[in-house]
């Protein structure tokens, strides 16, 4: 059997890799998508005061720099009873909206467009970001990068720091704002509004009109039928920082909802020895292997999870989107993964929308920024939708606030089934008969990026490359008989 | 059991120093276990020399200072004794044994009890064995 | 322009904030990229890189950017790889320079971080009993490896020769910004040093009663507060006020972000010049300030694991680098 290792460098909160098999004949027989890296979060929160953990977690990622932090913050709440205040909740929501925005940029103009912009078999030293500015014009680039620096300006003024941010508070939040800021931020959503639109108006006239990419947006190769988890609110619209969970069957009927400590009746996590990411599933359907479709206990997060889930979204501009991203596929729920990006983009669009709207209220000047603390309950679970999907944190106190123990349920941990059989299929459809080549890499590659784990891959510059990626090819004896690379 | 545990003693040089002196004037008997470095204060002892006289091997490190009320430099011991307490705890945390490490209020005029901490410290130190790090970090 | 310099970037076990305070430059990105070429930006994976690196000449990069700690034996090959093609290796955010918040990992046991997070946590499903294992046979047929753990987390000094060090869980992208304007320039300090404007956050702190034209300097800490207990007044030093806070130790090239929103530092941009030992500085330096030895026991209730709170971003660059 031969054994191919793609090593993409992707990143998650580590590292990934990608190990194919291929049979005799050279067609593919098994794939596996493995994390290879782990720190330890979960035990080493002991013993720090909950109030200290928010700022801590939050290097769990870099790049969803506001999600673990977020999360944990509103599992303090729940460790001291309280409930945030208006103003409080205010400036929260505007923060976290501010990341989605960033956030959400730099993976689509990184990481997902120059697949499509630049073309999916363009050699591999331009299909990156650089490569997508050659395509779009320096100046388009120059006004993306710009207008994303805005949201990241809105981030650190909120946060305290452009990443990794400080300013939470059981109950509160550690920065008030004044009238100027106010009026500052509000002259910088507008810009934030017009790069969504931007955003929106690239997918759809790159990939929308293109028929050889609409292919590939709704064609079968990228299609992995599972079952959906995100957030909506009360009018069943998708609830980014606070709203219930929902689960969706693979045809897209609901088939459960928690909140808060429920989790744990919902979601399990299995222990594989190949990898050192667990593998959720829904734990009522029990554990039933790698397998999609029917029946399947796997099931997906992120934007075009919570597509799937919710019935609309709570901006107009981004709600019309929405409308337009059915319409297009003509059903519900949509199974193909390249659905992620154009999920993503209406998202950003929906966030500056959001970020608008808080920053039109001059309430949200207010100094009301901390609501006093209740007694200590010991225990709290924060849950939002991270950019990447669900995240949930959990945390057990004792009687003064000082962690005793932790559990984080990740984003791209929900998705780790749903990539391997993404990956799996791909390589199933791009790899036949032993032909292995660049092109064909690249495919596969793009079955992951959807999920959007992979930073290396949306950062890299110029040469040699974009994602780095060697392939190669081993006999039996596993001596290597054949080698490729996009560098 | 009897080893002869390496004790790293550092100072004063107006109070501690002064009565090991007076423990050697006397011929107090202690065992032969601690080496003294002078220094002109105990709060003058940063809290990195004595993980570096740890992290290095030895077996226990005791800081002597001046009583309350005596220090020449008005509160340097008041220093020493919040800079103690914690790193007691800090050594704790990282699962050392925070009984290696002492501080003792010993005047120029206590020789006799500089003797007595040395011995109970170094039979405390017997019981305890060894540094488990041997000097290897 | 034929001679852009060449840069290199390699996440190590970090979380590649760092490399984002790099994409943070924003518009900025694209004028520096007329003057560097990114010729190796990738997140570590297993032994691609290795041979990828490998195959360019020793030297070739000019600069080099690592940020991430080390705990795996593939981060130990990588950066041994790195140092040999780049002239100059920069430790490029408080992972690489000191270990970072997941330093933490060193205060337990190996074999307690699996334990908890793959079979104590109330989601894990592992009848089995199984942890990831650097190697392992799946279905009896597929040979699948998995870089291993090392028994403590180290930091890149600690593996290879460093030439320069940047603090701060990141760098503020001004700090970046600099940086990388010193680098082109040639403007830099000797070889060992960290790229810094030497200040404290203290010194560039709003707050500091140092600076404040009425200010009696500084007073003895009476009380010790969490951020969670009473309302910081906006204006006057933290510290004074018992809301513990690194500043007066800790390297202020962010610009004193964190008091800026009425939070205590906790030292994510290094050691001030001089200090070897974040942790012990730390500790030294409150002790010193604290009023006597009540409000200290208050400090050790209030914070009752003090390696984990002085050591925040530092552990395993401290003398005592790990759990004994
Ligand atoms: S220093 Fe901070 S931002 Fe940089 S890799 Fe480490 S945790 Fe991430
Ligand atoms: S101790 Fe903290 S709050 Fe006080 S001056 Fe220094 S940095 Fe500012
Ligand atoms: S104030 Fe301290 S903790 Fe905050 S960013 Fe600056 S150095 Fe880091
Ligand atoms: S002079 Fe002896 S302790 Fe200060």
């Amino acid at each position: 059997m031969k054994k191919i290792e793609i090593n993409p460098m992707t990143r998650l909160e580590g590292h990934g890799k990608i190990a194919v098999f291929l049979d005799d004949n050279g067609n593919v027989d098994e794939a596996f998508f493995q994390v290879v890296e782990f720190r330890g979060f979960e035990k080493f929160l002991q013993g720090l005061p909950i109030e200290e953990v928010p700022r801590t977690v939050s290097t769990i990622c870099g790049v969803c720099r506001g999600v673990h932090f977020t999360a944990a913050m509103k599992a303090s709440d729940g460790v001291y009873g309280v409930k945030p205040t208006e103003t409080a909740r205010k400036l929260r929501e505007m923060f976290f909206n501010a990341h989605y925005v960033e956030d959400h940029a730099v993976i689509l103009y990184a990481l997902g467009f120059p697949d499509f912009v630049v073309g999916p078999g363009a050699p591999a030293g331009e299909r990156n970001v650089i490569g997508l500015i050659n395509a779009v014009g320096t100046e388009i680039g120059r006004e993306v990068l710009r207008k994303r620096g805005l949201a990241v300006k809105i981030f650190e003024l909120l946060g305290g720091k452009p990443n990794h941010p400080v300013a939470a508070l059981p109950g509160g939040w550690s920065k008030t704002i004044n009238e100027d800021e106010r009026k500052q931020i509000e002259a910088w959503s507008e810009e934030l509004v017009e790069l969504g639109q931007l955003t929106v108006k690239i997918f759809g006239d790159v990939v929308l009109n293109n028929p050889g990419y609409m292919e590939l947006v709704t064609g079968d190769m990228y299609k992995v039928p599972v079952n959906y988890l995100g957030s909506v609110d009360a009018n069943d619209k998708i609830a980014l920082y606070d709203g219930t969970q929902k689960f969706v069957d693979v045809n897209g009927k609901e088939t459960g909802r928690f909140t808060g400590i429920e989790y744990i009746d919902y979601i399990s996590e299995r222990v594989l020895p190949w990898t050192y990411l667990k593998m959720p599933y829904q734990k009522k359907t029990g554990w039933k292997g790698i397998v999609e479709g029917e029946g399947t206990a796997l099931y997906s997060v992120g934007p075009l999870a919570r597509f799937n889930v919710a019935s609309g979204m709570d901006t107009p501009l981004a709600d019309i989107e929405y409308k337009k991203f059915f319409d297009t596929f003509g059903v519900r729920p949509v199974h193909n993964i390249m659905g992620y990006h154009w999920a993503r983009a209406i998202e950003l669009l929906n966030c500056a929308e959001k970020i608008r709207i808080l920053a039109k209220d001059p309430s949200i000047t207010a100094q009301d920024n901390r609501a006093p603390l209740g007694e200590c309950t010991g225990e709290g679970v924060g849950i939002i939708e991270a950019p990447r999907g669900t995240l949930i944190h959990h945390y057990n106190t004792d009687e003064k606030g000082i962690v005793t123990d932790a559990n984080i349920v990740v984003a791209t941990t929900h998705n780790k089934g749903p990539i391997n059989l993404a990956v799996r299929k791909a390589a199933k459809h791009f790899i036949k008969d032993g032909n292995v080549d660049e092109a064909i890499l690249n495919h596969v590659e793009m079955a992951y990026r959807p999920y959007d784990l992979c930073l290396g891959c949306a950062t890299h510059a110029t040469k040699p490359g974009s994602s780095p990626v060697k392939i190669e090819i081993f006999n039996s004896k596993k001596e290597p008989v054949q080698t490729l690379k996009n560098y | 059991m009897s080893f002869t545990p390496n004790i790293v003693g550092f100072a004063c040089q107006w109070c501690t120093y002064a009565g090991a002196d007076l423990a050697g004037n006397l011929r107090a008997k202690y065992p032969p276990s601690v080496k003294l470095i002078k220094v002109p204060c105990s709060g003058r002892v940063k809290p990195e020399y004595v993980l570096e006289a740890f992290a290095r091997g030895a077996d226990g490190v005791l800081v002597g200072g001046c009583h309350f009320g005596d220090c020449h430099y008005k509160d340097g011991n008041y220093k020493t004794k919040n800079r103690t307490d914690m790193l007691s705890q800090l050594l704790e945390d990282m699962g050392f044994d925070p009984r290696r490490f002492r501080q003792e209020w010993i005047s120029g005029a206590e020789g006799q009890k500089f003797a007595q901490v040395i011995t109970e410290f170094t039979e405390e130190l017997q019981e305890l064995g060894p540094n488990p790090l041997g000097g290897q970090e | 322009m034929a001679d852009k310099v060449k840069v290199g970037f390699l996440l190590l076990g970090g979380c590649a904030g760092c490399e984002m305070a790099v994409v943070d430059l924003s518009e900025k990105l694209v004028d520096v990229l007329q003057h560097i070429e990114v010729v190796f930006w990738a997140p570590t994976a297993a032994d691609v890189k290795y041979t990828d690196l490998e195959s360019m000449e020793d030297g070739f990069i000019d600069v080099a950017f690592i940020d991430g700690m080390v705990r795996l034996d593939e981060h130990i090959h990588m950066a041994n790889v790195m140092r040999k093609k780049a002239k100059t290796v920069i430790a490029f955010g408080v992972c690489a320079a000191l270990g970072g918040t997941a330093g933490m990992g060193s205060l337990h046991d190996k074999n307690d971080l699996f334990e908890k997070a793959f079979k104590n946590t109330p989601t894990t499903d592992n009848p089995d009993g199984v942890f990831p294992q650097p190697q392992c046979l799946v279905d009896g047929k597929y040979d699948l490896t998995l870089p291993a753990y090392e028994d403590k987390v180290r930091t890149l000094n600690q593996i290879i020769d460093v030439d320069y060090y940047i603090g701060g869980c990141p760098p503020h992208h001004d700090h970046v910004a600099a940086a990388v304007t010193a680098l082109l320039t040639g403007n830099m300090p000797p070889k060992g040093s960290w790229i810094t404007n030497g200040k404290a956050v203290c010194d560039v702190c709003e707050r500091n009663p140092a600076g404040k034209e009425n200010g009696q300097g500084r007073a003895m800490v009476n009380q010790i507060l969490r951020t969670i207990e009473g309302e910081p007044d906006k204006e006057i030093c933290l510290l004074q006020q018992g809301y513990l806070c690194f500043g007066p130790i800790t390297q202020g090239d962010c610009g004193g972000l964190c008091l800026k929103v009425n939070i205590p530092c906790r030292g994510c941009g290094g050691p001030i010049p001089g200090n070897h030992d974040y942790g012990a500085q730390a500790l030294s330096t409150i002790g010193s300030i604290i009023k006597n030895e009540e409000i200290t026991h208050q400090l050790m209730e209030k914070y009752p694991n003090l390696a984990k709170f002085f050591y925040r971003y530092a552990l395993p660059s401290g003398t005592l680098p790990r759990r004994m």
